[in-house]
Protein backbone atom coordinates (compact mmCIF):
# COMPACT_ATOMS: atom_id res chain seq x y z
CA UNK A 1 0.00 0.00 0.00
CA UNK A 2 2.58 2.24 0.82
CA UNK A 3 4.97 2.02 -1.49
CA UNK A 4 1.87 2.17 -4.80
CA UNK A 5 1.55 5.53 -2.95
CA UNK A 6 5.21 6.47 -3.29
CA UNK A 7 5.07 4.94 -6.88
CA UNK A 8 1.98 7.20 -7.73
CA UNK A 9 3.34 10.60 -6.46
CA UNK A 10 6.77 9.96 -8.43
CA UNK A 11 4.94 10.68 -11.31
CA UNK A 12 5.26 14.28 -12.12
CA UNK A 13 2.13 14.88 -13.32
CA UNK A 14 0.42 12.94 -9.91
CA UNK A 15 2.40 15.89 -7.97
CA UNK A 16 1.65 18.87 -9.93
CA UNK A 17 -1.97 17.79 -9.29
CA UNK A 18 -1.40 17.24 -5.41
CA UNK A 19 0.24 20.80 -5.58
CA UNK A 20 -2.46 22.21 -7.07
CA UNK A 21 -5.06 20.25 -5.78
CA UNK A 22 -3.66 21.16 -1.98
CA UNK A 23 -3.88 25.35 -2.76
CA UNK A 24 -6.81 25.13 -4.22
CA UNK A 25 -8.39 23.54 -1.54
CA UNK A 26 -7.12 25.59 0.89
CA UNK A 27 -7.99 28.76 -0.65
CA UNK A 28 -11.88 26.82 -1.41
CA UNK A 29 -12.03 26.06 2.03
CA UNK A 30 -11.16 29.61 3.62
CA UNK A 31 -13.45 31.70 1.13
CA UNK A 32 -16.02 28.72 1.74
CA UNK A 33 -16.55 29.77 5.55
CA UNK A 34 -17.28 33.28 4.31
CA UNK A 35 -19.46 32.95 1.60
CA UNK A 36 -21.76 29.73 3.09
CA UNK A 37 -22.36 32.19 6.06
CA UNK A 38 -23.28 35.09 4.04
CA UNK A 39 -26.08 32.86 2.06
CA UNK A 40 -23.88 32.92 -1.32
CA UNK A 41 -23.03 29.29 -1.41
CA UNK A 42 -24.45 28.71 -4.78
CA UNK A 43 -21.84 31.69 -6.39
CA UNK A 44 -19.76 28.47 -7.06
CA UNK A 45 -21.36 27.21 -8.59
CA UNK A 46 -22.52 29.90 -10.98
CA UNK A 47 -19.16 31.09 -11.61
CA UNK A 48 -17.64 27.57 -12.58
CA UNK A 49 -20.23 27.46 -15.39
CA UNK A 50 -19.05 30.55 -16.73
CA UNK A 51 -15.38 29.16 -16.39
CA UNK A 52 -16.74 26.56 -18.72
CA UNK A 53 -18.01 28.58 -21.53
CA UNK A 54 -14.72 30.75 -20.93
CA UNK A 55 -12.63 28.01 -21.25
CA UNK A 56 -14.90 26.76 -24.78
CA UNK A 57 -14.29 29.86 -25.88
CA UNK A 58 -10.80 30.01 -24.92
CA UNK A 59 -10.26 26.42 -26.67
CA UNK A 60 -12.21 27.81 -30.19
CA UNK A 61 -9.95 30.97 -30.44
CA UNK A 62 -6.76 28.96 -29.55
CA UNK A 63 -6.15 31.28 -26.64
CA UNK A 64 -4.85 29.91 -22.82
CA UNK A 65 -7.83 29.01 -21.04
CA UNK A 66 -7.06 31.13 -17.82
CA UNK A 67 -5.85 34.13 -19.79
CA UNK A 68 -9.52 34.16 -20.99
CA UNK A 69 -11.18 32.75 -18.15
CA UNK A 70 -10.04 34.81 -14.93
CA UNK A 71 -11.59 37.78 -16.41
CA UNK A 72 -14.50 36.95 -17.66
CA UNK A 73 -15.16 34.52 -14.49
CA UNK A 74 -14.44 38.00 -12.37
CA UNK A 75 -16.39 40.09 -13.95
CA UNK A 76 -19.55 37.23 -13.89
CA UNK A 77 -18.33 37.33 -10.35
CA UNK A 78 -18.79 40.97 -9.54
CA UNK A 79 -21.83 40.95 -11.85
CA UNK A 80 -23.41 38.31 -9.60
CA UNK A 81 -22.78 40.35 -6.43
CA UNK A 82 -24.48 43.27 -7.83
CA UNK A 83 -27.70 41.68 -8.69
CA UNK A 84 -27.66 40.03 -5.33
CA UNK A 85 -27.86 43.84 -3.94
CA UNK A 86 -30.62 44.54 -6.79
CA UNK A 87 -34.04 44.06 -5.23
CA UNK A 88 -35.05 43.45 -8.62
CA UNK A 89 -33.93 39.66 -9.39
CA UNK A 90 -33.35 37.85 -5.80
CA UNK A 91 -29.75 36.08 -5.65
CA UNK A 92 -30.35 33.02 -6.43
CA UNK A 93 -32.39 33.20 -9.42
CA UNK A 94 -29.49 35.55 -10.85
CA UNK A 95 -27.09 32.58 -10.07
CA UNK A 96 -29.51 30.25 -11.99
CA UNK A 97 -29.88 32.55 -14.47
CA UNK A 98 -26.03 33.31 -15.30
CA UNK A 99 -24.79 29.99 -14.71
CA UNK A 100 -27.41 28.04 -17.57
CA UNK A 101 -26.66 30.89 -20.16
CA UNK A 102 -23.21 30.62 -19.51
CA UNK A 103 -23.46 26.92 -19.73
CA UNK A 104 -25.47 26.89 -23.05
CA UNK A 105 -23.26 29.40 -24.34
CA UNK A 106 -20.27 27.04 -23.94
CA UNK A 107 -21.61 24.20 -25.46
CA UNK A 108 -22.71 26.05 -28.19
CA UNK A 109 -19.12 27.44 -28.98
CA UNK A 110 -18.23 23.43 -28.25
CA UNK A 111 -20.13 21.94 -31.16
CA UNK A 112 -19.47 24.87 -33.51
CA UNK A 113 -15.57 23.67 -33.14
CA UNK A 114 -15.63 20.33 -34.31
CA UNK A 115 -13.73 17.44 -32.25
CA UNK A 116 -13.84 19.22 -28.81
CA UNK A 117 -16.04 16.74 -27.53
CA UNK A 118 -13.07 15.37 -25.46
CA UNK A 119 -12.53 18.41 -23.68
CA UNK A 120 -15.52 19.38 -22.38
CA UNK A 121 -15.82 15.75 -20.92
CA UNK A 122 -12.54 16.47 -19.13
CA UNK A 123 -13.70 20.22 -18.39
CA UNK A 124 -17.17 18.32 -17.15
CA UNK A 125 -15.76 15.93 -14.99
CA UNK A 126 -12.00 17.42 -14.52
CA UNK A 127 -8.65 15.45 -15.20
CA UNK A 128 -5.54 15.25 -13.55
CA UNK A 129 -3.56 14.91 -16.22
CA UNK A 130 -5.10 18.52 -17.40
CA UNK A 131 -2.39 20.25 -14.86
CA UNK A 132 0.16 21.26 -16.95
CA UNK A 133 3.51 22.81 -15.92
CA UNK A 134 2.61 26.54 -16.77
CA UNK A 135 -0.77 25.91 -15.09
CA UNK A 136 0.90 24.77 -12.00
CA UNK A 137 2.97 27.57 -11.92
CA UNK A 138 -0.18 29.98 -11.95
CA UNK A 139 -1.74 28.38 -10.12
CA UNK A 140 0.66 28.35 -7.56
CA UNK A 141 1.22 32.03 -7.97
CA UNK A 142 -2.61 33.18 -7.73
CA UNK A 143 -3.47 30.47 -4.71
CA UNK A 144 -0.57 32.17 -2.32
CA UNK A 145 -2.16 35.15 -3.49
CA UNK A 146 -5.40 34.54 -2.32
CA UNK A 147 -4.00 32.76 0.90
CA UNK A 148 -2.03 35.96 1.41
CA UNK A 149 -4.93 38.19 0.90
CA UNK A 150 -7.25 36.10 3.16
CA UNK A 151 -4.72 36.31 5.83
CA UNK A 152 -4.03 39.94 5.68
CA UNK A 153 -7.81 40.96 6.04
CA UNK A 154 -9.26 38.17 7.99
CA UNK A 155 -10.34 40.50 10.60
CA UNK A 156 -12.46 42.52 8.38
CA UNK A 157 -13.66 39.68 6.24
CA UNK A 158 -15.33 38.14 9.60
CA UNK A 159 -16.59 41.58 10.22
CA UNK A 160 -18.48 42.16 6.94
CA UNK A 161 -19.03 38.60 7.01
CA UNK A 162 -20.44 38.80 10.47
CA UNK A 163 -22.80 41.94 10.41
CA UNK A 164 -22.24 43.78 7.17
CA UNK A 165 -24.65 47.35 8.41
CA UNK A 166 -22.69 46.79 11.42
CA UNK A 167 -19.01 47.03 9.72
CA UNK A 168 -20.00 49.78 7.53
CA UNK A 169 -21.42 51.79 10.48
CA UNK A 170 -17.76 51.69 11.77
CA UNK A 171 -16.08 52.92 8.84
CA UNK A 172 -15.45 49.41 6.86
CA UNK A 173 -15.51 49.79 3.24
CA UNK A 174 -18.09 46.44 3.07
CA UNK A 175 -18.55 46.62 -0.80
CA UNK A 176 -14.59 46.53 -0.66
CA UNK A 177 -14.52 43.30 0.98
CA UNK A 178 -17.17 41.65 -0.76
CA UNK A 179 -15.58 42.44 -4.04
CA UNK A 180 -12.75 41.04 -2.82
CA UNK A 181 -13.95 37.93 -1.27
CA UNK A 182 -16.29 37.63 -5.06
CA UNK A 183 -12.39 38.53 -6.78
CA UNK A 184 -10.31 36.15 -4.49
CA UNK A 185 -13.73 33.05 -5.34
CA UNK A 186 -13.63 33.52 -8.99
CA UNK A 187 -9.80 32.97 -9.26
CA UNK A 188 -9.33 30.09 -7.39
CA UNK A 189 -12.49 28.63 -9.35
CA UNK A 190 -10.51 29.11 -12.62
CA UNK A 191 -7.43 28.02 -10.95
CA UNK A 192 -9.18 24.34 -9.99
CA UNK A 193 -11.90 24.03 -12.81
CA UNK A 194 -9.43 22.00 -14.96
CA UNK A 195 -8.83 19.57 -12.28
CA UNK A 196 -11.85 19.03 -10.80
CA UNK A 197 -14.34 19.71 -13.57
CA UNK A 198 -17.09 22.41 -13.77
CA UNK A 199 -19.59 20.30 -12.04
CA UNK A 200 -17.64 19.82 -8.97
CA UNK A 201 -15.51 22.85 -8.02
CA UNK A 202 -18.14 24.44 -6.26
CA UNK A 203 -18.65 21.54 -3.52
CA UNK A 204 -15.07 22.36 -2.80
CA UNK A 205 -16.17 25.96 -1.81
CA UNK A 206 -19.39 24.42 -0.11
CA UNK A 207 -18.12 21.05 1.87
CA UNK A 208 -15.51 22.10 4.07
CA UNK A 209 -17.56 25.13 5.68
CA UNK A 210 -20.67 23.05 6.47
CA UNK A 211 -18.81 20.60 7.99
CA UNK A 212 -16.36 22.13 10.02
CA UNK A 213 -19.88 23.77 11.20
CA UNK A 214 -21.53 20.27 12.56
CA UNK A 215 -18.76 20.24 15.27
CA UNK A 216 -16.63 23.93 15.83
CA UNK A 217 -18.41 26.63 17.43
CA UNK A 218 -16.02 29.64 16.70
CA UNK A 219 -15.51 31.32 13.39
CA UNK A 220 -11.16 31.05 13.47
CA UNK A 221 -12.08 26.95 14.56
CA UNK A 222 -14.41 27.05 11.31
CA UNK A 223 -11.70 28.15 8.99
CA UNK A 224 -8.74 26.41 10.57
CA UNK A 225 -11.03 23.34 10.48
CA UNK A 226 -12.37 23.50 6.82
CA UNK A 227 -9.09 24.59 5.62
CA UNK A 228 -7.68 20.94 7.26
CA UNK A 229 -10.45 19.11 6.20
CA UNK A 230 -10.51 20.91 2.70
CA UNK A 231 -6.50 19.68 2.43
CA UNK A 232 -6.96 15.91 4.09
CA UNK A 233 -10.26 15.17 1.63
CA UNK A 234 -7.77 16.49 -1.30
CA UNK A 235 -5.28 14.25 -0.82
CA UNK A 236 -7.79 11.46 -0.28
CA UNK A 237 -9.61 11.83 -3.01
CA UNK A 238 -6.39 11.83 -5.33
CA UNK A 239 -4.96 9.03 -3.77
CA UNK A 240 -8.71 6.94 -4.32
CA UNK A 241 -8.71 8.46 -8.00
CA UNK A 242 -5.85 7.15 -8.97
CA UNK A 243 -5.78 3.57 -7.03
CA UNK A 244 -9.61 2.99 -8.41
CA UNK A 245 -9.19 4.65 -11.72
CA UNK A 246 -12.26 7.13 -11.33
CA UNK A 247 -12.24 10.91 -12.09
CA UNK A 248 -10.65 13.10 -9.32
CA UNK A 249 -13.37 15.73 -8.88
CA UNK A 250 -15.79 12.98 -8.20
CA UNK A 251 -13.29 10.94 -5.88
CA UNK A 252 -12.68 14.36 -4.05
CA UNK A 253 -16.04 15.36 -3.65
CA UNK A 254 -17.21 11.53 -2.89
CA UNK A 255 -14.61 12.08 0.50
CA UNK A 256 -15.75 15.22 1.41
CA UNK A 257 -19.17 14.26 1.63
CA UNK A 258 -18.19 10.94 3.82
CA UNK A 259 -16.53 13.62 5.91
CA UNK A 260 -19.68 15.61 6.37
CA UNK A 261 -21.48 12.85 7.48
CA UNK A 262 -19.44 11.62 10.08
CA UNK A 263 -18.55 15.02 11.93
CA UNK A 264 -22.71 15.55 11.28
CA UNK A 265 -22.44 12.05 13.46
CA UNK A 266 -20.71 13.41 15.69
CA UNK A 267 -22.37 16.42 16.25
CA UNK A 268 -25.39 14.50 16.71
CA UNK A 269 -24.03 12.56 19.42
CA UNK A 270 -22.41 15.54 21.38
CA UNK A 271 -26.50 16.90 21.29
CA UNK A 272 -27.88 13.33 22.92
CA UNK B 1 -21.92 71.23 22.12
CA UNK B 2 -24.45 69.64 19.74
CA UNK B 3 -23.08 65.55 19.17
CA UNK B 4 -25.35 65.62 15.76
CA UNK B 5 -26.96 68.51 14.36
CA UNK B 6 -30.19 67.18 11.80
CA UNK B 7 -30.97 69.77 9.42
CA UNK B 8 -34.20 69.12 7.39
CA UNK B 9 -33.34 65.75 7.02
CA UNK B 10 -35.10 63.53 3.68
CA UNK B 11 -34.40 60.34 3.10
CA UNK B 12 -36.42 57.26 0.67
CA UNK B 13 -36.05 54.02 -0.70
CA UNK B 14 -36.65 54.46 -5.02
CA UNK B 15 -39.81 55.89 -5.57
CA UNK B 16 -40.96 56.66 -1.79
CA UNK B 17 -39.78 58.91 0.44
CA UNK B 18 -39.16 57.60 4.31
CA UNK B 19 -38.24 60.37 6.54
CA UNK B 20 -39.48 63.91 5.55
CA UNK B 21 -37.95 67.11 6.78
CA UNK B 22 -36.06 65.76 10.43
CA UNK B 23 -34.46 68.86 12.05
CA UNK B 24 -33.14 68.16 15.25
CA UNK B 25 -30.10 68.45 17.65
CA UNK B 26 -28.54 65.87 19.96
CA UNK B 27 -26.29 66.97 22.71
CA UNK B 28 -23.69 64.86 23.88
CA UNK B 29 -25.32 62.85 26.97
CA UNK B 30 -28.76 62.88 25.67
CA UNK B 31 -30.89 59.61 25.73
CA UNK B 32 -33.12 60.20 22.86
CA UNK B 33 -36.47 57.79 22.07
CA UNK B 34 -37.33 57.36 18.75
CA UNK B 35 -40.80 56.36 18.56
CA UNK B 36 -43.84 56.09 16.26
CA UNK B 37 -45.75 53.56 14.51
CA UNK B 38 -44.62 50.49 12.34
CA UNK B 39 -43.19 52.17 8.82
CA UNK B 40 -42.89 55.98 10.30
CA UNK B 41 -39.48 56.02 9.14
CA UNK B 42 -37.64 55.17 12.70
CA UNK B 43 -35.12 52.91 11.48
CA UNK B 44 -34.72 54.31 8.34
CA UNK B 45 -33.64 57.74 10.10
CA UNK B 46 -31.37 55.71 12.49
CA UNK B 47 -29.79 53.96 8.95
CA UNK B 48 -28.64 58.01 7.39
CA UNK B 49 -27.43 58.62 10.96
CA UNK B 50 -25.23 55.74 11.22
CA UNK B 51 -24.05 56.41 7.61
CA UNK B 52 -25.42 52.96 5.79
CA UNK B 53 -28.26 55.37 3.55
CA UNK B 54 -27.79 58.44 1.97
CA UNK B 55 -30.01 61.38 2.46
CA UNK B 56 -32.16 62.78 -0.67
CA UNK B 57 -31.69 66.23 0.99
CA UNK B 58 -30.87 68.32 4.04
CA UNK B 59 -27.67 67.55 6.13
CA UNK B 60 -26.87 65.26 9.18
CA UNK B 61 -23.21 67.09 10.98
CA UNK B 62 -21.10 65.42 13.26
CA UNK B 63 -19.60 67.81 15.87
CA UNK B 64 -18.05 67.39 19.57
CA UNK B 65 -15.36 65.49 17.79
CA UNK B 66 -17.48 62.60 16.73
CA UNK B 67 -16.24 60.75 13.38
CA UNK B 68 -18.57 58.61 11.23
CA UNK B 69 -16.68 55.49 12.17
CA UNK B 70 -17.27 55.91 16.15
CA UNK B 71 -21.11 55.02 16.38
CA UNK B 72 -21.63 52.45 17.88
CA UNK B 73 -24.46 51.12 15.81
CA UNK B 74 -26.25 48.08 17.06
CA UNK B 75 -28.72 47.00 13.85
CA UNK B 76 -31.97 44.84 14.18
CA UNK B 77 -30.69 41.34 14.12
CA UNK B 78 -30.98 39.24 10.89
CA UNK B 79 -31.79 35.16 11.12
CA UNK B 80 -28.46 34.33 9.51
CA UNK B 81 -26.90 35.56 13.20
CA UNK B 82 -28.37 33.70 15.04
CA UNK B 83 -26.88 30.39 14.16
CA UNK B 84 -23.40 32.23 13.49
CA UNK B 85 -20.70 30.05 14.51
CA UNK B 86 -18.85 32.69 16.36
CA UNK B 87 -16.95 32.65 19.37
CA UNK B 88 -18.47 36.05 22.35
CA UNK B 89 -14.90 37.66 22.31
CA UNK B 90 -14.74 37.21 18.24
CA UNK B 91 -18.19 39.09 17.90
CA UNK B 92 -16.81 42.07 20.52
CA UNK B 93 -13.65 42.49 18.91
CA UNK B 94 -15.09 42.97 15.54
CA UNK B 95 -16.40 46.61 16.95
CA UNK B 96 -12.52 47.32 17.55
CA UNK B 97 -11.70 47.38 13.25
CA UNK B 98 -11.95 51.03 12.39
CA UNK B 99 -12.34 52.27 9.14
CA UNK B 100 -9.70 50.63 6.36
CA UNK B 101 -6.38 52.82 7.00
CA UNK B 102 -6.13 51.20 10.68
CA UNK B 103 -4.02 48.48 11.04
CA UNK B 104 -5.17 44.98 9.66
CA UNK B 105 -5.19 42.97 13.53
CA UNK B 106 -6.19 43.73 16.93
CA UNK B 107 -3.58 45.14 19.58
CA UNK B 108 -3.09 44.39 23.24
CA UNK B 109 -5.03 47.92 23.76
CA UNK B 110 -8.17 46.35 21.94
CA UNK B 111 -8.13 42.97 23.41
CA UNK B 112 -7.97 44.70 26.76
CA UNK B 113 -10.66 47.50 25.63
CA UNK B 114 -13.53 44.49 24.49
CA UNK B 115 -12.33 42.40 27.96
CA UNK B 116 -13.34 45.49 29.78
CA UNK B 117 -16.98 46.14 27.97
CA UNK B 118 -17.48 42.27 28.56
CA UNK B 119 -16.75 42.65 32.19
CA UNK B 120 -19.11 46.11 32.10
CA UNK B 121 -22.10 44.46 30.92
CA UNK B 122 -21.60 41.23 33.24
CA UNK B 123 -20.68 39.02 29.83
CA UNK B 124 -17.29 38.55 30.34
CA UNK B 125 -18.24 34.34 31.55
CA UNK B 126 -19.17 34.07 28.16
CA UNK B 127 -16.07 35.15 26.47
CA UNK B 128 -15.67 31.70 24.76
CA UNK B 129 -19.06 30.55 24.51
CA UNK B 130 -20.38 30.62 20.80
CA UNK B 131 -22.88 33.77 20.07
CA UNK B 132 -25.01 31.74 18.22
CA UNK B 133 -26.27 29.27 21.35
CA UNK B 134 -26.69 32.05 23.97
CA UNK B 135 -29.88 33.62 24.88
CA UNK B 136 -31.47 36.62 23.27
CA UNK B 137 -30.56 38.77 25.85
CA UNK B 138 -27.35 37.86 25.78
CA UNK B 139 -26.78 38.35 22.52
CA UNK B 140 -28.10 42.24 22.24
CA UNK B 141 -25.93 42.38 25.71
CA UNK B 142 -22.75 41.01 23.43
CA UNK B 143 -23.65 43.03 20.47
CA UNK B 144 -23.76 46.52 22.78
CA UNK B 145 -20.57 45.18 24.24
CA UNK B 146 -19.92 45.23 20.02
CA UNK B 147 -20.71 48.66 19.74
CA UNK B 148 -19.51 49.92 22.91
CA UNK B 149 -15.65 48.95 21.57
CA UNK B 150 -16.37 51.27 18.33
CA UNK B 151 -17.55 54.44 20.55
CA UNK B 152 -17.10 56.34 23.42
CA UNK B 153 -19.95 58.99 22.71
CA UNK B 154 -22.87 57.69 20.49
CA UNK B 155 -24.89 54.66 20.43
CA UNK B 156 -27.46 53.71 17.63
CA UNK B 157 -30.09 51.21 19.12
CA UNK B 158 -32.68 50.13 16.19
CA UNK B 159 -35.48 48.00 18.57
CA UNK B 160 -33.07 46.48 20.55
CA UNK B 161 -35.78 44.95 22.81
CA UNK B 162 -37.20 42.79 19.75
CA UNK B 163 -37.87 39.31 21.15
CA UNK B 164 -36.39 39.78 24.65
CA UNK B 165 -38.34 38.04 27.59
CA UNK B 166 -39.30 40.72 30.19
CA UNK B 167 -36.77 40.25 32.80
CA UNK B 168 -34.11 40.46 29.60
CA UNK B 169 -35.71 43.64 28.57
CA UNK B 170 -35.45 45.13 32.12
CA UNK B 171 -31.78 44.46 32.10
CA UNK B 172 -31.27 45.62 29.46
CA UNK B 173 -32.71 49.10 29.67
CA UNK B 174 -31.02 49.13 33.34
CA UNK B 175 -27.92 48.58 30.99
CA UNK B 176 -28.31 51.73 28.65
CA UNK B 177 -29.63 53.38 31.61
CA UNK B 178 -25.94 53.19 33.17
CA UNK B 179 -24.07 53.70 30.08
CA UNK B 180 -25.96 56.84 29.44
CA UNK B 181 -25.73 58.38 32.75
CA UNK B 182 -22.42 57.17 34.53
CA UNK B 183 -20.19 57.01 31.15
CA UNK B 184 -22.23 59.66 29.41
CA UNK B 185 -22.52 57.90 26.26
CA UNK B 186 -25.52 60.04 24.06
CA UNK B 187 -28.44 57.36 23.08
CA UNK B 188 -30.04 56.98 20.17
CA UNK B 189 -33.27 54.33 20.49
CA UNK B 190 -35.52 53.18 18.32
CA UNK B 191 -38.43 51.80 20.02
CA UNK B 192 -41.61 49.90 19.52
CA UNK B 193 -42.07 50.07 23.43
CA UNK B 194 -42.95 53.57 23.75
CA UNK B 195 -43.48 53.50 28.13
CA UNK B 196 -40.16 51.41 28.56
CA UNK B 197 -38.24 53.52 26.70
CA UNK B 198 -39.65 57.23 27.59
CA UNK B 199 -38.52 55.75 31.32
CA UNK B 200 -34.75 56.90 31.04
CA UNK B 201 -35.13 58.74 27.73
CA UNK B 202 -34.39 62.60 28.66
CA UNK B 203 -35.49 63.39 24.53
CA UNK B 204 -38.44 61.79 22.66
CA UNK B 205 -38.23 62.22 18.85
CA UNK B 206 -41.63 61.28 17.21
CA UNK B 207 -41.90 60.29 13.77
CA UNK B 208 -44.94 59.73 11.22
CA UNK B 209 -42.71 60.11 8.02
CA UNK B 210 -42.21 63.86 8.70
CA UNK B 211 -40.49 64.44 12.49
CA UNK B 212 -44.63 64.73 14.56
CA UNK B 213 -42.18 66.07 17.80
CA UNK B 214 -38.67 66.43 19.10
CA UNK B 215 -38.08 67.49 22.75
CA UNK B 216 -38.20 66.74 26.09
CA UNK B 217 -40.10 63.67 27.96
CA UNK B 218 -42.47 65.81 29.78
CA UNK B 219 -43.12 68.68 26.73
CA UNK B 220 -44.14 64.67 24.88
CA UNK B 221 -46.74 63.51 27.88
CA UNK B 222 -48.01 67.11 27.51
CA UNK B 223 -48.62 67.01 23.64
CA UNK B 224 -51.24 64.31 22.02
CA UNK B 225 -48.68 62.80 20.31
CA UNK B 226 -48.07 60.63 23.40
CA UNK B 227 -51.53 59.90 23.88
CA UNK B 228 -52.10 58.57 19.55
CA UNK B 229 -48.93 56.09 20.41
CA UNK B 230 -49.68 55.07 24.35
CA UNK B 231 -53.30 55.18 24.20
CA UNK B 232 -53.67 57.86 26.73
CA UNK B 233 -51.69 54.97 29.11
CA UNK B 234 -48.77 56.82 31.20
CA UNK B 235 -50.31 57.30 34.05
CA UNK B 236 -47.62 55.02 35.70
CA UNK B 237 -44.71 58.06 34.94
Amino acid sequence: MFDTLIELFSYPFMQRALIVGILVSLSAALLGVSLVLKRYSLIGDGLSHVGFAAMCIALALNLAPMIVSIPLVVVAAFLLLRLNDSSHIKGDAAIALISSTALALGVIVASLRQGMNVDVSSYMFGSLLAVDTNDMYMSVALSLLVLALFVVFYHRIFAVTFDEQFAKATGTNVNLYNMLIALLTAITIVIGMRMMGTLLISSLIIFPALTAMRVLRSFKGVVLCAAALSMFCMIAGLVCSSLMSIPAGASVVMVNAIMFGLFSLISMIRKA
Amino acid sequence: MALLTLNDVCMGYEHMLAVEHVTAVIDAGDYVAIVGENGSGKSTLIKGIAGLMGLRSGSIKLGDGLKQGEIGYLPQQTRAQRDFPASVMEVVLSGCLKGSGSSLFFSKQDKQRAQHEMQRLGILPLKNHCYGELSGGQQQRVLLARALCATEKLLLLDEPMTGLDPAATAELYDQIRMLNRERKVAVLMVSHDVGGALRDATKVLCMHQTMAFFGTVQDFYSSHYSDELTGGDHHHV
